[in-house]
């Protein structure tokens, strides 16, 4: 499938106190099925933007999406998020908050046991069957993420949609969560489309880095392909000629071609 | 074999206490060195234990004692008001027999706050079943709050005995004409607080609902109730107060069975210490519910992060 998810010609456009704010304009991507997609850009160029319109939370003013060749009308578990700041529900267990989507997905098929068994699964995947029954409050901030990316894999989405799922996190948890997620990828061939400004990450992550413009009106300004062989590991890329140049590519887009974020934003 | 006892014997003695003694049996040797030490540990614990506490309930003891005090010198002279240690001795003697019943006017302290208790209990029962519900309604329609609001805002500050003759007029008894004044105090904490939980559901939780297409129902009981139940419990308690608070005034207006009531009825009778024991009353079963809807909040709270 070439063109699992279609974006065609979106633009985003909100109405605001001071009159129309264009925060997108001209989005066309198509993204393989299986593929890694990271969207980078400086804040406020709306890549957020782009993932909820993918999620199906906003509408686009114009243009199209459609995921698996319908149309997308609307948030849907087919979709999973996987959210900035984890939005795991206080109030229940990390194994009741992976349940909760388990059952949304698959009661209606499977048997208790198999509900039950399928979150043990997905909370198994992220290394998290010690922490099943602690209350988020009682977990690390890596670990809610975890139970966040647990709670999206065990909905078994088409895509997997990462709202700059680690930036609130210390560097060192941030690469563990990185290898993690490479190999639950790898094993899972899942499509996942992902916002970040960390460009070791965009690169160590990716089939295709996706880099945006500044907002406002902000488009897509460079697509780069990224064709390091996988399983990629972070200490062999580190001096990696093909990844320190994929690197520069970036960087140069980020901070030479799209540099005066605050003169355009003013 | 002996030195190796006796080493650990005595390694144990600073931090347990309580191994020397059963050491004693098998190693007498050690008994000398240990005594001296063991004492020393409970006393500074014990004082460790004691200090805080003192420190914790000396001042409330000694604003009671100078509250008593002030009470006692000011009823000194002849003005009619009784003394404390009147009071004591008549309230020594109101508890003796809490339960009597000699008519319908003349009943026991404890049916009396019982008899309150339970218009409250009524009053704001009725109103948590029909204000919370409410309180979602207006929460999640702003229509429904644009048309309510209002209504409330102009009726809220109303005092509630304002409507007791209302209650009157409908119901033709005083009993459920005083739970009815309970119901309408009781009920604006309650719409208003659960409106504002309501609405300050974090829009995190929301799209979280959102993405997993949960149903109306799931979305109620698994995020909104839950996320709402803290500012709830907040509504309850404020009405749970003002329903205290106002029970006494509406059951001195109505008459019949209460502590409202036998404040009133005391007054009559001249019984001014019967009067002030009612005051502690009051405030006690007032300082208990309050404690009490703390707990059950404290119960249900639970950690933002």
């Amino acid at each position: 499938m070439d063109k699992f998810v279609n974006i065609e010609n979106v633009g985003q456009t909100f109405d605001t106190k001071k009159g129309k704010f264009v925060a997108l304009r001209d989005i066309h991507l198509n993204i393989r099925q299986g593929e890694f997609i990271a969207l980078i850009g400086h804040s406020g160029c709306g890549k957020s933007t782009l993932l909820n319109l993918i999620a199906g939370l906003t509408q686009p003013t114009s243009g199209v999406l459609l995921c698996d060749g319908r149309e997308i009308g609307g948030p849907g578990p087919e979709r999973a998020v996987v959210f900035q700041n984890h939005s795991l529900l206080p109030w229940l267990t990390c194994f009741d908050n992976v349940y909760l989507a388990v059952e949304r997905v698959f009661s209606q098929k499977e048997s208790k046991a198999k509900l039950k068994q399928r979150t043990h699964d997905a909370l198994a995947l992220v290394g998290l069957t010690h922490a099943e029954n602690k209350f988020p409050h009682e977990i690390s901030g890596g670990m809610k993420q975890r139970v966040g990316i647990a709670r999206a894999l065990s909905m078994q989405p088409k895509v997997l949609l990462m709202d700059e799922p680690f930036g609130a996190l210390d560097a060192l948890t941030r690469a563990k969560l990185q290898d993690e997620l490479m190999k639950i990828c790898e094993a899972t061939k899942a499509t996942v489309v992902m916002v970040t400004h960390d460009v070791d990450e965009a690169v160590l992550l990716s089939d295709r880095i996706v880099m945006m413009t500044n907002g406002p009106a902000a488009t897509i300004g460079e697509i780069l392909e990224v064709n390091l062989p996988r399983p990629r590991t972070r200490l062999t890329l580190a001096h990696d000629p093909a990844y320190i140049d994929y690197r520069a590519a970036v960087l140069e887009f980020l901070y030479q071609k799209q540099a005066h974020v605050e003169k355009q934003a003013a | 074999m002996s030195s190796l006892t006796l080493s650990s014997a005595v390694g144990e003695t600073p931090t347990k206490p309580v191994a020397p003694v059963k050491s004693a049996a098998s190693a007498p040797a050690v008994v000398a060195a240990a005594a001296p030490a063991a004492p020393v540990v409970p006393r500074a614990t014990l004082g460790e234990i004691l200090m805080p506490m003192l420190k914790m309930l000396l001042p409330p003891v000694f604003g009671l004692a100078l509250f008593i005090g002030i009470w006692y010198v000011a009823t000194l002279g002849a003005s009619g008001l009784p003394g404390p240690v009147q009071t004591w001795n008549e309230a020594v003697v109101v508890f003796s027999d809490p339960f009597y019943q000699n008519g319908p006017n003349d009943q026991g302290i404890g049916w009396n706050i019982m008899s309150s208790l339970k218009r409250v209990g009524i009053g704001f029962g009725i109103a948590a079943l029909v204000g919370i519900p409410l309180g979602f309604i207006l929460g999640r329609f702003s229509f429904m709050s644009d048309m309510v609001n209002p209504l409330i805002s102009l009726l809220r500050p109303v005092s509630p005995l304002a409507w007791l003759p209302i209650g009157l007029l409908v119901f033709k008894k005083a009993d459920p004409a005083a739970t009815w004044t309970i119901f309408i105090c009781s009920i604006w904490p309650m719409i208003l607080n659960t409106a504002q939980g309501v609405q300050r559901v974090p829009q995190d939780y929301l799209n979280v609902a959102r993405v997993l297409a949960l149903s109306e129902w799931k979305v109620v009981t698994k995020i909104l109730f839950p996320a709402v139940l803290p500012y709830m419990l907040t509504g309850i308690r404020l009405s749970i107060g003002t329903a205290w608070l106002v029970i006494v005034a509406a059951e001195m207006l109505t008459g019949g069975v209460g502590i409202g009531f036998w404040v009133w009825d005391e007054w009559n009778n001249l019984k001014v210490e019967h009067i002030i024991i009612a005051i502690f009353v009051i405030g006690i079963v007032g300082l208990l519910l309050e404690q009490l809807l703390i707990q059950i909040a404290k119960r249900f709270s639970y950690e933002h992060s």
